[in-house]
């Protein structure tokens, strides 16, 4: 805001962000013709399933934002963010779950001769809930589960205090790079091989479940469900796309694509490198948790299977296919290859009989996405939004073959262009 | 026809006047003869005890032929005879005294059928026959029945062996003697002189034996009548010593919530509890005082309060007794046990040691080809466990094609290294070369490849585990007492991570490869202008790394299971490994993987129920040992650190 002061009129978001207005008019367009296709409200073309699909993958978009802001504009690949975006689901079914398994509790000792005590009921429910790893009392971590407005707010705060704690560790001890993607992928895979305990408290490998059906909203059926959850992850999306484009715009944004492009240098002219770090990764994190919470009630379930490192292998991979450094990059790339994924593994696409063997895309599709995905890497660095270059004409300078940046480590121009 | 018939009768009648009624062996059966043909496990015992103690050279046969239901006798006279079922409905005779009885209708015959209660008790009248045979296997073989199921009369017998001509038997038949002393002895001295005969012995029959001796049961006497009672909420808790005296019939139960609510419930008057409405009853508070009112209207038993058991407890003291045996037997035990645990708590932890020595070599397998393409090059393969995965499988594949099994390991760690070092220079020309400047974007493009990789071997071998063999000299264990072993297998791991080592050094100390390698990594320009091609020492090296991914591969399949899986399970831990030790130097990865391992074991046993625990706190361990020594334990310094 100080340069605000400094340089008088400032141009407004939308100006400076060209993109922002037409990603959020797709979006709005893409809301309303889902609702008016959709089973339950429009004009029923749409299934239920593939609705709750459709607002999974807007979730998984959000999530992907948020990997593009920390990996695309700050450099820092992190291997964690599922973590987050699983936290945030957990914070949310925990509460979900114990207070529709109140209301069944509640019902059934309704009609014991006493009235229950506090206690009869706590103990019901958690008869309920932990039955099925042996236990039948409330680990310290359910204490406020009970509540929707704590659960809301352990969405944003567990994954932010998490991230900062992990992020302070890391970037005072100047971990950066590839080490700092092997910690991170360390940290998701130690909290997922916590969460498979049984005595973890969330209910081991079972993880929670029965997470669509609403506390107190089982006479709305599921297809009005769907879409409610479908417009609140576009609201979601749309506002974390507002968000992400502030940040990135002005002056902070220029200080994180230099922290990228050569934290050195930044770190000599005076920038706290470290807090800037420390800021985007904690507010990616609190975004990927947002994401997680509208994500798992329309899955229904989530275990610690969803959290193991692949998952956030498979976000970066999503995010370069879109390709990084550009917003609509990440969501483009998230929406393309997880419906496709979709598509693939939900045995649609027909398979291809080459005589010899045939090829089901139940199981070669993983290797065809690993492939394409080494090949964007190699060929394509600029992934699917380089095709929007390619529109606009929009070229890099020409800095006649030399590196973009100072060291080593820094792109050149001839593997920039490619 | 009817000559030949009467021809027969007078055979049989001929033969059964030759059985000899009058042998001793008869004797003795015919004196408990009724209670034999009973068949009964409660009255059957002085018959057994009668034959074992008679002394007769018969009596080893009877008692044989007896439990393997092959005696008979004869429904008219009750002699009892051995038969074994002909044709046509015959027995086929021999005299219990010895001597061929000839043939008889089936009918004239009962068989007498010992049920396995009475054949464990026949087994053990034979153990002292058994303990005497001439047959080495025959009396190893009585040892291991008195060994596995012990009584009180076995040590008459094993005492009353004294020429064991076998040593080993010798030795075990005097340390089962000694067993039997403690456990089945009358004599109180003999027990303790057996006792400290065993101290320091860490054999696990040994603490068998001690260990219901020292069993304790807490009692209880009028206050002031024990020497030295027990401190309550100190040696026992309240709640025990109150319920002992519950039990006991001393002193009255506390009343249970589930009470009160019974109660309550059963005292419902229309919509109200002794003036209480139902609907109020919804705290336990209020449940406790609607009982009080019910218990002072004579509807319930009272509620023990905390002042009347405070009350009743006073009246007592509490000890503890020892109850399977005398005192001085009893405190004998307990110090023999004492010392044997202290010992075994010793050995414990060496054998901890091993374990975490024998992780520690896993890790340093998986790692080492890291140590090559991430320490030294630098380049991050992520498809690094898929290397080693590769490796399994290769080895998977040849079993199939050779049976046995140590040639076909022989064939299959060189095979396993050609398959990943072709992998490697592949990926290291496709891939890895065009991102030598972009780190972040190599660990990427692996990944894809690993991924593929993945489910490739997903496609091709399925997803359930594949085995791998280990010849048959490597099976079982090297046993150094009954705490402390460890398999061949993991010797054979732990020496196979020391050649590697070895290996290593060599190749990058004394070839000139290494030379070259070394040179290339430290200043590829300069290194290219002496005349080395960087291109190709970065290939060669790359294949190096991940040929001996492979081999590892083939070691840690022995060890584990093959699945499309099994390299992802290491690569995080291989990964730990090399930065924890410090990347580019050899030592610090030998350092890095015995540190992870012994962390990994040592936290394992302090929860031993829980691996998925120890691997999350080793892993949450180094991320904060990485804040502290960032560049791990053995740090590069000045250029090579940079590089």
């Amino acid at each position: 805001m100080a340069d605000m002061a400094l340089h008088g009129v400032r141009r407004p978001l939308i100006v400076r962000h060209p993109s922002l207005l037409i990603f959020l008019t797709c979006l709005a367009l893409f809301t309303v013709a889902v609702t008016l296709l959709a089973e339950g409200v429009g004009m029923g073309v749409i299934s239920t399933s593939f609705v709750k699909t459709l607002g999974k993958t807007l979730c998984l978009c959000l999530v992907a934002l948020a990997m593009d802001l920390v990996w695309g504009y700050t450099g820092i690949l992190s291997l964690g963010h599922m973590a987050f975006f699983g936290i945030g689901g957990y914070a949310i079914g925990m509460w979900l779950m114990y207070a529709r398994t109140e209301i069944i509790v509640r019902d059934s000792l309704a009609q014991a001769p006493l009235p229950p005590t506090v206690t009869e009921i706590s103990d019901g429910i958690a008869n309920q809930i932990f039955g099925v790893v042996g236990a039948s009392e409330f680990p310290a971590i359910w204490a406020l589960a009970h509540s929707f407005p704590a659960q809301l707010a352990f969405v944003v705060l567990v994954p932010g205090l998490l991230a900062l704690i992990f992020g302070w560790l890391a970037f005072r001890s100047r971990v950066t790079g590839v080490y700092l993607s092997i910690l991170t992928q360390a940290m998701t895979l130690a909290l997922s091989l916590y969460l498979f305990q049984n005595d973890s408290g969330l209910r081991g490998n079972n993880g929670l479940s029965g997470l669509q059906n609403l506390p107190g909203f089982d006479d709305v059926p599921q297809s009005s469900v769907s879409i409610a959850f479908f417009w609140a992850s576009a609201l979601a999306l749309a506002l974390g796309y507002l968000l992400c484009s502030f940040i990135v715009s002005g002056k902070f944004g220029s200080v994180l694509r230099a922290i990228r492009d050569d934290e050195a240098r930044v770190r000599f002219l005076g920038y706290s490198v470290e807090a800037y770090k420390l800021i985007v990764f904690v507010i990616t994190a609190m975004i990927a948790g947002v994401a997680g919470a509208l994500y798992y009630p329309q899955a229904g379930i989530i275990n610690p299977a969803e959290i193991a490192p692949i998952a956030s292998i498979y976000l970066a991979v999503w995010v370069a296919i879109g390709g990084r450094g550009r917003l609509y990059g990440a969501v483009i790339g998230t929406a393309f290859v997880s419906l496709l994924s979709s598509w693939f593994t939900g045995g649609q696409a027909p398979d291809i009989n080459l005589g010899f063997a045939v090829i089901q895309w139940v199981d070669w599709w993983t290797i065809l996405l690993g492939l394409s995905f080494v090949a964007v890497t190699l060929f394509a660095p600029k992934g699917i939004g380089g095709l929007i270059d390619l529109i606009e004409e929009r070229r890099s300078p020409d800095r006649h073959g030399a590196d973009l940046g100072p060291d080593a480590g820094a792109l050149r121009e001839k593997e920039a262009s490619k | 026809m009817i000559y030949r018939f009467l021809a027969i009768l007078l055979l049989w009648a001929g033969v059964a006047s030759a059985q000899d009624m009058e042998a001793p062996i008869q004797q003795v059966l015919q004196e408990h003869g009724e209670i034999i043909q009973k068949s009964s496990r409660r009255t059957i015992g002085p018959a057994i005890d009668t034959l074992a103690a008679s002394g007769l050279d018969d009596a080893q046969a009877v008692l044989e032929r007896w439990q393997a239901r092959e005696m008979w006798f004869n429904k008219e006279t009750g002699a009892f005879v051995f038969g074994e079922e002909g044709e046509n409905r015959t027995l086929i005779l021999s005299d219990v005294a010895g001597g061929d009885l000839g043939t008889a209708p089936k009918g004239d015959y009962k068989q007498l059928k010992p049920n396995s209660g009475i054949r464990g008790l026949i087994g053990a009248a034979l153990v002292q026959f058994q303990l005497t045979a001439p047959d080495a296997a025959t009396r190893a073989a009585a040892l291991d029945a008195i060994e596995r199921n012990p009584e009180a009369s076995h040590l008459a017998a094993l005492r009353a062996v004294t020429d064991e001509p076998d040593a080993e038997l010798a030795t075990r038949s005097a340390r089962l003697e000694r067993l039997l002393t403690i456990e089945f002895d009358e004599d109180d001295a003999a027990r303790i002189a057996a006792i400290e005969g065993f101290e320091g012995d860490l054999g696990v029959d040994v603490r068998a034996a001690l260990n219901p001796l020292v069993q304790t049961e807490l009692s209880f006497v009028a206050a002031g009548e024990a020497d030295a009672p027990l401190q309550i909420g100190g040696d026992i808790t309240r709640d025990d010593a109150y319920a002992l005296l519950v039990s006991a019939g001393e002193a009255e139960a506390v009343v249970t919530s589930g009470e009160i609510k019974e109660a309550l419930i059963a005292n419902i008057d229309g919509a109200e509890v002794q003036g209480i409405r139902v609907a109020a009853l919804d705290t336990d508070d209020a449940r406790a005082s609607t009982y009080a009112l019910l218990s002072e209207a004579g509807l319930a038993r009272p509620q023990v309060t905390e002042a009347d058991i405070n009350a009743t407890l006073a009246g007592f003291d509490f000890f503890r007794s020892y109850t399977n045996a005398p005192l001085d037997v009893a405190l004998a035990a307990q110090a023999v046990l004492s010392g044997i645990e202290t010992k075994v708590a010793v050995n414990q932890t060496f054998d901890l040691g091993l374990d975490a020595l024998s992780l520690a070599s896993i890790y340093f397998l998986a790692a080492i080809g890291l140590a090559i393409t991430f320490g030294v090059m630098g380049v991050i393969n992520m498809a690094h466990g898929e290397f080693i995965m590769m490796g399994a499988y290769t080895g998977y594949v040849v079993q199939l094609f050779i049976t046995d099994y140590t040639v076909s390991i022989l064939v299959a760690i060189p095979l396993a290294f050609a398959v990943t070092f072709s992998a490697g220079v592949a990926m290291e020309r496709l891939v890895i070369r065009w991102l030598y400047h972009r780190p972040l974007e190599t660990l990427l493009a692996t990944f894809g490849i690993s991924i593929a990789l993945q489910q490739l071997a997903k496609n091709i071998f399925g997803t359930q585990a594949r085995p791998l063999t280990a010849p048959g000299w490597l099976d079982g264990s090297l046993v150094i007492n009954d705490i402390v072993s460890i398999s061949y297998i993991r010797i054979a791991i732990f020496v196979l991570a020391l050649l590697f080592l070895a290996l290593f050094l060599f190749v990058m100390n004394r070839t000139r490869l290494g030379l070259e390698v070394r040179a290339v990594t430290q200043n590829p320009r300069m290194a290219a202008s002496m005349g080395i091609n960087p291109d190709r020492i970065n290939m060669l090296t790359f294949g190096f790394g991940s040929g001996i991914a492979g081999i590892a591969g083939v070691a840690i399949g022995l060890y584990a299971k093959v699945t499309s899986e099994m390299g992802a399970d290491y690569i995080v831990q291989s990964f730990m490994t090399v930065v924890v030790g410090g990347v580019g130097n050899i030592w610090g990865t030998l350092l890095g993987a015995g540190l992870v391992g012994s962390m990994q074991k040592g936290i394992e046993w302090l929860n031993p129920s829980n691996t998925l625990a120890a691997q999350t706190y080793m892993i949450l361990f180094i991320i904060l040992f990485i804040q502290f020594r960032p560049r791990g334990i053995i740090a590069l310094k000045g250029r090579a650190a940079e590089a």
